[in-house]
């Protein structure tokens, strides 16, 4: 009696063997322990960047006084610019979801067309992002000054002639011709060494590598949904009968979207 | 050694040759994936072994690659290409590493043969399963690092660098901090040591309960401690630090969560010592080498006790009383494991057995050798001898230990040469051994029902289904010492009891 009811019990459960007890094939499943993983590389990042930012918070730059541009727009738009990337992005995430429905309805027609979205959607957050880095690595015109007192002080396009300093602070005029006339070093636009938002290499440090790492997540997003995107225009998965690569490519668009909510949020807003 | 051989060796090897025997399955989930999981892993292998021969000679910053060494080219020899092509043998090492492991991960929960539930599998996959997911969740992290690495080596960025000076001239670096690239290397270097160890705990457990005629004891305290310990590891980095000017409350809070993993691990100890106690013990080499692992388990798993401790540690760190505890608890215990590993499956891996006089040999030379390297270096460390110098002969003061670094080269040697001993056997018993029978050992796992030629898809017909857990040894009121996995209880009603599973 009791060994015909161990045996019964084994076969009931999903996770007496001979099935998947998640219910989702291996293809799947790899992507999910790869998302998790990638979360865990991520998030070292972020929080090397919060460790290392928490140090010199006196110093640091302010991320609405640094993304200021706006493409057609004269004078400062703060963070607007950014804004319409992530907005840019999380669409792209709504017709990649979109575009998974339509992979349950058999729908290859509609697949393409979400598939076909989501690229382009993928293509102009790309072309935003390097805009920005564009505007980032050029800088202002007469870039930041460190003044003989060791103070650091950034200039204004807008404003010539007036020098600022973290806090509100400003100087005009005569005067701040002379502290410019006896300043120690002058930076305009950013590399890796040294940049003008701040007396510290590591704002643009952290900036070029995180928003790069992510960049280029999203690169490789656009690459694996254009593999995609020909697949279902060549109809193999109608072929095939179900559409779980697109559903594989969506689970790693979807966080590489998530990751930019973290980037963004710890970057721009914070 | 701690990647190369003791995660790749073990966790790669044996992973891929238990699992899907020990599971009843055909073969990995992803066959390709196991391949560039393998060829990465080659990759990795061969620049590694390029770097020893580059201008400059190979990393010379240890395996915990410490900036500033590590991030300046110049700063001494060794950090010039070699250091390059150790951060991309580890980039190609993390690769592999994780293509692996996502794939044993899902081969063990997807592929099971039916019947196998999850506390029907054997030991070794729990373990191997638990290495894996460790494995998935803390490499990534070494990577970031590493990332970050080479943007301080080659793109002049200052994540881990501040205020260097080299030959009294400034370089540019500002602002970053070495003891980051501390925190984020261990947050993977303790995960690593039990990534090196849960693989050969698991060996031990099998290899222990199928000589000892014995189920193993506290199956599921086993599983149990064996999470345990994973999650513990991601907690307490912090003990590699004690000394980099940490605050002490952080100290004490690592020093707690550092003691706790004595708990697990103690509770694998007693199990393998009860599982001992009273068995009919069978003294293959296989089985002496799993006991030497428990025996190293315990000799430096008490080290780590005093070494986890922060105020002890200010005085002991650095120096060779931890390089005693640690090549002895996780450098001896999982070569130990391996060894065990090898003699076991060596009749299963290629259909002969191995030679037990040379195993004997080789076992006692070697672990005699071991303890002789590694027990008179604690004392040598609580004398002070510092580690990482390559001559201690400059200093007067250490002119009184000579001698005892004298007794531990001699051992050093010993075991050297007992390892060709192996090396001897290993090649060839693959040749010339005695032909070993289908089940030489009488084991109850799934490996030993499958024919010794080595079939694509592992059973020449259906996969076999499995109607009861691995360890039913020595069972009172059966005619036999073991019932296989694959024997219904319908057959077996002289021994059935109502908690049978």
């Amino acid at each position: 009696m009791s060994e015909t009811l161990t045996i019964e019990k084994s076969k009931r459960s999903p996770w007496g063997g001979g099935i998947s007890p998640f219910n989702v094939s291996w293809g799947k499943m790899y992507m999910w322990f790869f998302l998790v993983s990638d979360a865990f590389t991520f998030s070292s990042l972020l929080i090397a960047y919060g460790t290392l930012r928490h140090r010199f918070t006196e110093i640091w730059p302010l991320a609405s006084e640094v993304f200021t541009h706006f493409p057609f727009v004269h004078g400062h738009v703060q963070l607007a610019y950014v804004a319409l990337m992530t907005f840019i992005l999380i669409m792209s995430s709504v017709t990649m979801v979109l575009a998974v429905d339509a992979g349950h309805r058999r729908d290859n027609k509609s697949v393409a067309v979400w598939m076909a979205l989501t690229i382009v959607g993928g293509f102009m957050f790309l072309g935003s992002q390097a805009w920005e880095w564009y505007h980032f690595i050029e800088g202002s015109e007469q870039g930041s000054y460190v003044l003989a007192d060791g103070r650091f002080a950034r200039t204004d396009d807008y404003e010539p002639g007036t020098i600022f300093f973290r806090g509100g602070e400003k100087v005009e005029g005569a005067e701040a011709k002379a502290l410019i006339a006896s300043a120690t070093k002058h930076t305009i636009g950013a590399n890796l060494v040294e940049n003008e938002y701040g007396p510290t290499p590591l704002f643009a440090n952290f900036f070029f590598f995180i928003t790069g790492f992510h960049g280029f997540h999203v690169f490789s997003g656009v690459m694996i949904n254009l593999i995609i995107f020909f697949n279902v225009i060549d109809g193999i998965y109608k072929k095939r009968g179900h559409y779980e690569q697109v559903e594989k490519a969506g689970l790693y668009w979807h966080f590489v979207d998530l990751v930019w909510v973290f980037v963004f949020t710890f970057f721009y807003l914070v | 050694m701690v990647f190369f051989v003791l995660t790749g060796g073990l966790s790669g090897t044996f992973s891929n040759l238990l699992i899907p025997l020990q599971l009843g399955a055909r073969d990995m989930a992803s066959g390709f994936l196991n391949m560039l999981s393998y060829w990465f892993f080659f990759g990795s292998c061969t620049v590694m072994t390029i770097s020893l021969f580059v201008e400059g000679g190979p990393a010379s910053a240890g395996w915990t690659i410490y900036p500033p060494l590590s991030a300046l080219p110049t700063a001494i020899s060794g950090s010039g290409a070699g250091m390059t092509l150790w951060l991309v043998s580890m980039v190609l090492f993390i690769v592999s590493a994780l293509l692996g492991g996502i794939n044993y991960v899902a081969t063990i929960i997807n592929l099971r043969t039916e019947g196998m539930s999850m506390t029907r599998m054997p030991l070794t996959i729990w373990a191997f399963f638990i290495t894996a997911i460790l494995g998935i969740l803390s490499f990534p992290v070494l990577f970031a690092a590493a990332l970050l690495l080479v943007f301080d080596r080659s793109f002049g960025t200052s994540f881990y660098l501040s205020d260097i000076f080299i030959d009294g001239a400034p370089l540019e670096h500002i602002g970053g901090s070495p003891i980051l690239f501390q925190h984020l290397f261990w947050f993977l270097g303790h995960p690593e040591v039990y990534i090196v160890l849960l693989p050969s705990l698991g060996l031990a457990s099998e290899v222990i309960s199928v000589m000892s005629r014995k189920p193993i004891f506290g199956y599921k305290a086993m599983i149990g401690s064996m999470f345990v310990i994973a999650f513990l590891s991601f907690i307490v980095w912090g003990h590699h630090m004690f000394m980099t000017g940490m605050n002490p409350f952080l100290g004490s809070v690592f020093v707690v969560t550092t003691l706790m993993v004595a708990i697990p691990s103690a509770v694998k100890v007693f199990n393998y010592i009860a599982t001992l106690w009273r068995g009919n013990l069978i003294l293959s080499p296989a089985m002496l080498f799993a006991i030497g692992l428990v025996s190293f388990f315990i000799s430096g798993g008490l080290t780590g006790i005093i070494l986890g401790d922060s105020a002890l540690d200010i005085n002991i760190h650095d120096n060779y009383f931890v390089v005693a505890h640690f090549h002895i608890v996780m450098g001896a215990s999982a070569i130990f494991g391996m060894f065990a590993g090898v003699y076991h499956w060596f009749p299963r891996m290629f259909g002969r057995m191995m030679n037990f006089k040379l195993g004997y040999l080789h076992f006692w030379l070697t672990i005699i050798c071991v303890y002789g390297v590694f027990f008179p270096m604690h004392f040598l460390g609580l004398a002070g001898v510092p580690r990482r110098y390559y001559a201690n002969t400059a200093y007067a003061g250490f002119d009184s230990l000579f001698e005892i670094n004298q007794i531990v080269t001699v051992f050093a040697m010993i075991a050297g040469i007992a390892q060709v001993i192996f090396a001897l056997n290993f090649f060839f018993s693959m040749f010339r051994g005695q032909r070993a029978s289908q089940n030489p050992w009488n084991a109850n796992t799934l490996e030993w029902t499958a024919p010794v030629e080595h079939l694509h898809g592992n059973w020449p017909g259906a996969i076999p289904t499995v109607h009861r857990w691995p360890y039913d040894y020595g069972k009172p009121g059966h005619h036999e010492d073991f019932i296989p996995q694959t024997v219904p209880h319908s057959q077996t009603t002289s021994s059935n009891r109502p908690d049978d599973h």
